[in-house]
This record gives structure tokens, sequence and C-alpha cells, in this order.
């Protein structure tokens, strides 16, 4: 079967001068398909049997969890923003329908519109499909609100696909995260749709009561009207028409939000600590489940993957900055003080557990690219990542989340700190051969 | 206790009492430290004044949280310092020699003489013999016309039946069929304690046995007036199937001994000699009992045995050294040149790898020819010749012959193939640094290798790689960088000097990225060779 395969895909090969892009991308599905037969020529006679394309995809492979989980959350919130179905497992089928309507045309757009731009520049530069964006554009769905607008996807990721990776060179020679690239886009071109208390729980706007402002469930829509007709056949319970309101006392707030106005204590009045660690909060997509990121993160690490020095050191830098911000809050609070107090006290431990930090640290900060490549420099890196990403998240007045805008700081001065590395490794090597030749 | 202070520092008289009795506490034991430092300080001075730490032990009252986590040393050693190399990756293969005898190379007939193999030397030497010319075992062939000093001499008797040229006129073999009884030159007494150094060389120049010698930094054969700062011999060889040194050396202790004796007398400095101690058994007395030279003991994975790395952790060179780095198999035929008083052309090779039947040692001369080490083999189709290992040989085919420096020819199968999803689900084991392949269940399995580069050439992308087998204080990834930008200064810095290609082998063979790093280093060294 393997050999008819390799032969019909051998007769459908398009000729490369005549039609370039056609032949690239005949190319990336064939090398998808099958190992190419190049064997080694004037060097090593044999290689280690790992590539690129395995490295990626165990990446890939890491996010999984968090992909299961993430689709069916949020189908969870937006339950719970309405008061129904509250119980984690009640709604089951609703909820994963709702979160694969919402998550998929993410992920397709994502795929597409990324890898278009990829074969469009490897059919240009004449080279094969470099494996780059097999990692970002798994990760890009992720880090987005249920909700984001597909156009405002599409934009963000020519942004970050064209100015971020291809005009400096392609796979392997981007300064900046891609998939964070694409974010901080959304973030400062369109900040209403990716920041604020909405934008967390999907399919619900706004509305007017009596006059006053309210919220309400969206029309739902045809693919919703699809799933109807299929729960109908099985006699469960269906989507309906949407118009529901929200339930009382509910706010789209996520646990971040939550501790700048009030500090730990508002967090906890609303989300329980189980919650925020097993993830049933509003959040981005993926970042919500801590021990599915863990699970993830150290899946990493056993297969030798991800780097451990640079989660290790972010762990460390947060938890330094996150003791030094709990040494300087006030010890009791009075009417009067403000957030950014109440915030700073959140104890240090709990820091490391809201907000995307976790994600940030498992699959954003470790991109080998970007991140500073002697081990010395990743220790440093991962370490100013950490404390940079949280007096970002507690001192900024605006945005409760740190770790994007930490890491492309830091994206900026890895090669820096590679400098200072090197510089330090020709200062040894000056001295010693001094040394060896006195 | 840190935090509880922080936290409730402000609230009241008993906060401030456990921030002071702390702070109190922290700098009593901050003067008990210093205290103790500065007394290990003083023991170190004294034990460096009084010479004790020639054998660099740890004086330090600190114990040494190497020494604490380092393998056992093994009894043979005699509690000599050991280096304990941590970074490395022993590639396990199959086809290796069942047996330690070694064949007598009656098959071998073919012999050839290559100067493509010498780096540095001008395309087209000076020819000394024509075809149909009868040579003896130390007849001069050939010698490069910009240094007229250095001879090239046949390791062989017989008569030249060709003399094959490569790209633009440049001479790539020199073909001798040996005759079946050796016939060698006669050479002239040299009585190795009268003689002064200069005459030492110029006998050395003359009959044939400089181009034994390879000059770092960029593994040239030295000028004829160099001296080198040190020389470096290793005697052991950690690539896959390499031959075992042991094997080599027995019988011919008093040659190699006699060998080192010469090289003491052609350096300033010392010789030093880099002895395995990872293995099981001592290594030959040939070497543990060497004299006239210093002994480092190594304990590693590949490539601990490569003289590169063993020059970096004892002596590392600069910009301006000069070292010497010979094999086993050279001093000993070094030193057979003094004792027999004539040239020694022979070697043991290792006929190795998986598509052999019957992988054994077999005692021949230098450039034998391929096809005949093979004969009486049964090798399998579609197969790769190499010169050398699997990482940093050279592919010759059947009518070719083994370079001179290597002492090994491997046969491994080609890897053409297309396998369907090769990158998501190994079908077959393959040899791997990596864990998501399942090899870290079976530490001692071995592989049968093949050629297949297993992915595309990509940029760099992973990082770390490199380092991870490499037990040197290079970044090797960033010193390709500087080579292919040609940056002078950081390659310099960055020590390109103190490698040579088959270093950087095991981390070619890593790359993810494909990339052809020898190559690279190559170019680099060339580029810096120019300069100099």
């Amino acid at each position: 079967m393997k050999k008819a395969l390799l032969n019909f895909l051998q007769q459908i090969e398009p000729d490369k001068k005549k039609s370039p892009f056609l032949h690239t991308v005949y190319d990336g599905f064939f090398t998808f398909a099958f190992a190419p037969n190049t064997t080694t020529s004037k060097g090593v006679h044999i290689r280690d049997g790992m590539d690129l394309k395995r490295t990626m995809v165990h990446v890939v492979i890491a996010m999984q969890l968090c992909y299961l989980f993430g689709t069916f959350n949020i189908g969870h919130q937006h339950y719970l923003a309405l008061g129904q179905y509250t119980g984690l497992l009640e709604g089951f089928h609703l909820k994963l329908a709702h979160g694969l309507i919402k998550l998929l045309p993410i992920f397709v757009v994502t795929h597409v519109v990324g890898l278009g731009i990829e074969f469009w520049y490897a059919a240009k530069k004449g080279h094969s499909i470099e494996e780059g964006f097999l990692v970002s554009g798994a990760l890009i769905p992720l880090i987005m609100p249920p909700d984001i607008p597909l156009w405002i996807l599409t934009v963000s990721i020519f942004f970050a696909v064209i100015i971020g990776k291809e005009a400096f060179g392609g796979t392997g020679m981007n300064i900046w995260n891609i998939a964070l690239l694409s974010r901080v886009f959304i973030f400062f071109a369109y900040p209403t749709y990716i920041s604020g208390d909405e934008v967390w729980v999907s399919g619900i706007e706004g509305t007017e009561v009596n006059g006053l402002p309210a919220y309400m469930s969206s029309e739902y829509g045809w693919a919703h009207g699809v799933f109807d007709w299929l729960f109908q056949s099985f006699g469960w319970s269906t989507f309906g028409d949407g118009g529901v309101l929200v339930a009382d006392g509910y706010t789209g707030a996520t646990p971040l939000s939550l501790a700048v106005s009030g500090g730990w204590e508002k967090v906890t009045s609303v989300y329980t600590e189980s919650q925020m660690w097993w993830g049933t909060i509003p959040g981005s997509i993926g970042e919500t489940s801590k021990p599915l990121i863990i699970v993830g993160a150290l899946f990493l690490i056993a297969t030798g993957v991800a780097s451990w020095r640079i989660m290790v050191s972010m762990i460390l830098g947060a938890a330094a900055m996150g003791l030094i911000l709990n040494g300087i809050a006030p010890a009791e609070f009075t009417e009067t003080t403000a957030g950014i107090f109440k915030f700073m006290a959140v104890p240090w431990y709990y820091q490391l557990s809201m907000g995307s930090f976790l994600f940030a640290m498992a699959f954003m900060a470790t991109d080998p690219v970007t991140a500073s490549s002697t081990n010395t420099g990743k220790w440093i890196y991962g370490f100013m990542i950490g404390m940079v990403g949280i007096i970002i998240r507690v001192m900024n007045p605006a945005y409760p989340e740190g770790w994007m805008l930490a890491i492309l700081f830091m994206n900026t001065f890895s090669a820096l700190i590679d400098h200072y590395v090197l510089e330090a490794n020709m200062k040894r090597r000056a001295k010693r051969t001094e040394v060896a030749v006195s | 206790m840190l935090t509880a202070d922080f936290a409730y520092g402000q609230s009241g008289q008993s906060g401030f009492s456990y921030f002071i009795y702390t702070l109190v506490g922290v700098s009593i034991l901050i003067l008990l430290f210093l205290v103790i430092q500065v007394a290990d300080n003083l023991l170190a001075v004294e034990a460096k004044h009084s010479g004790a730490d020639k054998a660099k032990a740890n004086y330090s009252i600190f114990p040494n949280f190497k020494e604490l986590f380092a393998p056992k040393a093994p009894a043979y050693a005699n509690d000599a310092p050991i280096h304990v190399l941590k970074q490395g990756h022993d590639i396990l293969l199959e086809g290796a020699p069942a047996s330690a005898d070694i064949a007598a190379g009656t098959s071998v007939t073919t012999f050839a003489v290559q100067p493509p193999n010498f780096t540095g030397l001008s395309p087209i030497p000076k020819l000394l013999v024509e075809v149909g010319d009868e040579v003896k075992a130390g007849d001069p062939i050939f010698f490069d016309k910009k240094v007229p000093e250095v001879k090239f001499v046949a390791p062989v008797s017989g008569e030249v039946i060709a003399v094959t040229r490569g790209e633009k006129r440049s001479i790539a073999e020199i073909v001798i069929l040996a005759d079946k009884e050796q016939k060698h030159r006669a050479l002239p007494a040299f009585d190795l304690a009268k003689g002064s150094e200069e005459e030492l060389r110029a006998y050395l120049l003359e009959h044939g046995a400089w181009s034994l010698f390879q000059q770092r930094p960029f593994n040239v054969i030295p000028a004829p007036g160099d001296v080198p700062r040190d020389i470096f011999v290793s005697t052991f060889d950690s690539a896959p199937l390499a031959p075992d040194a042991n094997l080599v050396v027995a019988g011919r202790e008093v040659a190699f001994q006699k060998g080192l004796d010469v090289l003491n007398r052609l350096t300033t400095g010392a010789v030093h000699l880099g002895l395995n101690a990872k293995g099981e058994e001592s290594p030959s007395a040939a070497f543990t009992e060497a004299e006239g030279v210093e002994k480092h003991w190594f304990h590693g994975k590949h490539p601990a045995g490569n003289v590169g790395i063993q020059i970096h952790h004892t002596k590392p060179i600069g910009g301006t050294d000069k070292v010497w780095t010979l094999g086993v198999q050279e001093v000993i035929a070094l030193g057979s040149l003094f004792l027999d008083g004539q040239y020694d052309g022979s070697r043991v090779v290792a006929v190795v790898g998986a598509e052999l039947s019957e992988p054994t040692y077999v005692r021949t001369y230098l450039g034998a020819k391929i096809e005949d080490l093979l004969k009486g083999q049964t090798v399998s189709d579609n197969v790769r010749y190499i010169s050398g290992d699997v990482l940093s040989g050279q592919q010759k085919s059947l009518g070719q012959f083994l370079n001179y420096y290597d002492d090994q020819l491997s046969v491994i199968a080609e890897g053409d193939y297309y396998e369907l999803f090769g990158w998501l689900l190994p079908i077959s084991p393959r040899p791997t640094i990596s864990g998501t392949f399942p090899n870290f269940l079976y530490p001692n399995a071995k592989f049968q290798a093949d050629t297949n580069t297993h992915g595309e050439k990509r940029a760099f992308v992973v990082t770390g790689q490199y380092e991870k087998v490499l037990p040197m204080d290079v970044f090797p990834q960033h010193l390709m960088k500087a080579i292919l930008v040609n940056d002078f200064e950081r390659m310099e810095g960055l020590g390109i000097y103190e490698l040579a290609e088959e270093d950087v082998a095991l981390c070619e063979f890593v790359c993810t990225s494909k990339q052809p790093l020898q190559q690279i280093l190559r170019e680099g060294l060339e580029t810096m060779r120019e300069q100099s």
C-alpha cells in the first residue's frame, strides 16, 4: 500500500519550473506523508533520527490536552454565565458543540492564512516549506479569546508571519515570538476585542432591559442549528434560540481582573481555588487549566524538546518578584487602599497559578529561536521574563496580565544576553591560553 | 520565615524584634562563612606553594561536588586524577569484529598514496616516479614544490601501475601493485642518543616520517622548521566501531616506547598520553607504563577519545600555539623506523560494519585497496564504503583506497528509502540522542545505521544540542554562525583553533537542522589558515 501511495504521489508531481507554487505545495504534502530519501554526503554518514518536523510535532502534541479542555471550557463558561447547566458535566454535548463551533473557525483560519503565507514565500524563494508555522499555528488559537472576529485574526496573522517572520528570513530567523506578535497586534490595534471583562466568555452580548444595560446570550447561528437537529434526533437538549439573560450577579471577570480591583479576597469571593487550578474559569482558550499545561510542560522536558532551564528560571523569577511585592505590600487594608496594593499582597504562589503564567512558561518562553541560545543565557532570560512579567501584571493599571509583553520584551534582549555570555567565554579562553603558554 | 518578616514587619513591636533577631543571626552566619572561606583560600595557597597541588586533588574544606557525584575511579588508574567528561554520546553500532585476532592481509595487493589526504599540500605535487617504475618500501615518490624538504614515500615495494588524476590535473592517487616479498630501502643508521635535533629532523623529513605528524590548529603537516609546544597522543579511539588500540599495540610495545622517545626529542614541552578510564579492563601496559610522558586519564563517552578534546582539558591551544598530534599506529611506525632501520608502512585496519559477513581486523599497509580488503567477505547490496569512522570518514568506491590517517573501513547500508510518516512514527530503530524515541529504554542496544538523513536541511532552530555532545568550553552553534559570516575575530575568540572536524562530527550527527557542520568548520579553518 505504501508503494502504491508513493507511486501515485510521484506521478502527480507538478513541474518545478512551470508551476513553482504548486510544486512547493506538493512538496509540503509529500514530505508530510513520506520522510525524504536523501542520503548524507560530505560530512557525517549517519544522522540522528530527530529532525525539525518531529520536534515541532511534539510541541503540538503537548498542547492537545489544552485544546480538548479549552474547547469544552468555552461552552462551560457560556452556560455558567447564563446560570444553566452549572454542573461540570451537565449539558456536556452542548458545551462541547458550542466550543467546537467557536474554536474550529479560529483554528482553520489560523492555519489557512498562516500556511498560505508560508507556502507563498517558500515558492517565491524556491525552498521547501519550513515547519516553523506548525507550532505557531497551534499556539495562536489557544491564546485568543473565544469570540475573536475572524477578520481581526487574519490581519494579525498577516502581520505576525509577514513582518515578524518572513521579513527577517523565515523559520529560525525571527527575533520575536510569532504567536505573541499576533496577539500583541490585536492588543494594540483592536484592544476592546482582547481585553476587558466582556470578551472572555463566548456568546454573550450587551442589551437593554428596562432602560438599564444588561447581558444576554447572543442568537445562535446556523452551525448551532445543525447541532440542534443532530441533538434532537438523539433526544438530547438543544441550544434553542438564544436571548437568555445572564445569571444574577454575573460578571465576565477573569481572576486577574478581580485581583486588580480587590486583591485575593475579591478573587476568592467569585472563584474557588480549585476552580482556578483546574481551569473552569473565563480566559483565553488554552491557558486556564493548570494541571494540563503542567503535564504538557513535563512531556516537553522529558522528551528534551523544550528547555527546562527557561521554565525553572521563569518560575524562580516570578516567585522572586512575587515575594518582593508581598514584602512591600501593606499588611492591612483600609477602605482607601488602592487596588494595586491589594494586588501586590496576593501571595506569590497564587501569582504563579493565576492567569497565563504557566502557559507562557511552557510554550511561549521556551521557543528556541527567540530565546537565548546559551545555557547560561537561558537562566538569565527566563529569570528576567519572570520578574518583568509580574511587574507588568501587578503595576500596570490598564491590563492585568504581563506575559505577552514580558516575553516580547526579553526576546529583544535575548541576543544581548548571549552576546555577554559569549564575551565571557572568549575572555576565559584568552586567559586559559595565556596561562597554558606561560 | 522571611515572608513572615516582610508581611508583618510593619504591624507591631513583636514583628520588629523578629526582624532584628534574624538580622543578627544572618550576620553571624555570614561572619562564620567568611572565616571559613578565608581559611579555605589559605589552605589552597599553601597547597600551591608546597607543590602538593600538582596532582590537582581537592585541598579545600568544602567537598567538591564533582567528586561527590563522579563515577568511581577504576583500580588500574592508581588514584591518578581523572578528567570526567559529562557531555558526549556513544553511538553503538552493529558490526564490530567478533574476535580479537588480526588476520594476515594476504589478499590486499594494491595500495595507493593519495596526496589529497594531506591538508594544505599543493594539488599537483612533484612526482619522483612514473608509471612502470619499481619502488622499494621507503622510496620517496613525491614532494610539494613549495616545501621540498618533506618527502612522501611508498608504503610498500612493487610496481607503480597508475597515477590517477583528479580535478584540474591534480594528482589523486599513486597506485602501487605490491610485491609478494617486500623489499625495503636501506636507510642510514641514526643514533638517537647522539644525533642533534636538526639531524633528527632532517632524517625524519628525508625518510617519509614527517607526514606522521599532524599539527594543530588546522590539522596540517607541520612546516619543517616548526617546533611544537607539546605533542599529544590519544591511546583510545571512542568513535563508532573504531579499532581497539590495546589490540593494535599488542606485540609492538617496544616500538611504541621508542616512538615516544623520538617525540620527546622533537618538542620543547612534554609528550602527553591520553588514557581511557572508562573501560572495565586496564589499558595496555605500553600505555599505562609508558616512560617519559605525562599521562592523563579521561572518563567519558565519545568524543573523549578525540585528541582535540584531550588537548582542551590538559593544555588548551591559543592562536599562536602549535601542537602535534599522532595516533597510536603512527607512534609505532615512528618507533620501528628507528628500531628496524627501515620504513614501516604497515597498519592494523578494522574492517567493520553491519553489512559485512565477518567484520575483522586485518594487518596490512597504508592505503590498502578497498576491494582487496573486502575479499572473502559477503557484502550486502546498496552499501556505502567509508574510509574511517561513520562520523568523520570519507566516502569511497570499491576501486579506491583507504586514507593515510584512517585505520578502519566502515561499511554501512545506504538509506535511500522513503519512510511513511517517518518523522512521526519511527518504524525501525535508529541511533539518536532525542528523548522522543524509546532508545533510553534500551541503553546498550546496537543499531544498524544507514545513511538516510532523516529530515531535510533547515536553518538553525534548536539550541543547546551541540553543547550536549561536545565536552569543551566552546559554543559550537555561535562558532558556526561566525564562520558563515566570515567574522575573523569572533571565530578566533570562540575557539576555532581548538577544533578539528572530528570534534564537531558528533555535533553534526545530532543536528536537528541537518547542517553540514564539518564542512563549515573546514571552510572556517581554511579561511583562518590563509589569514595567518
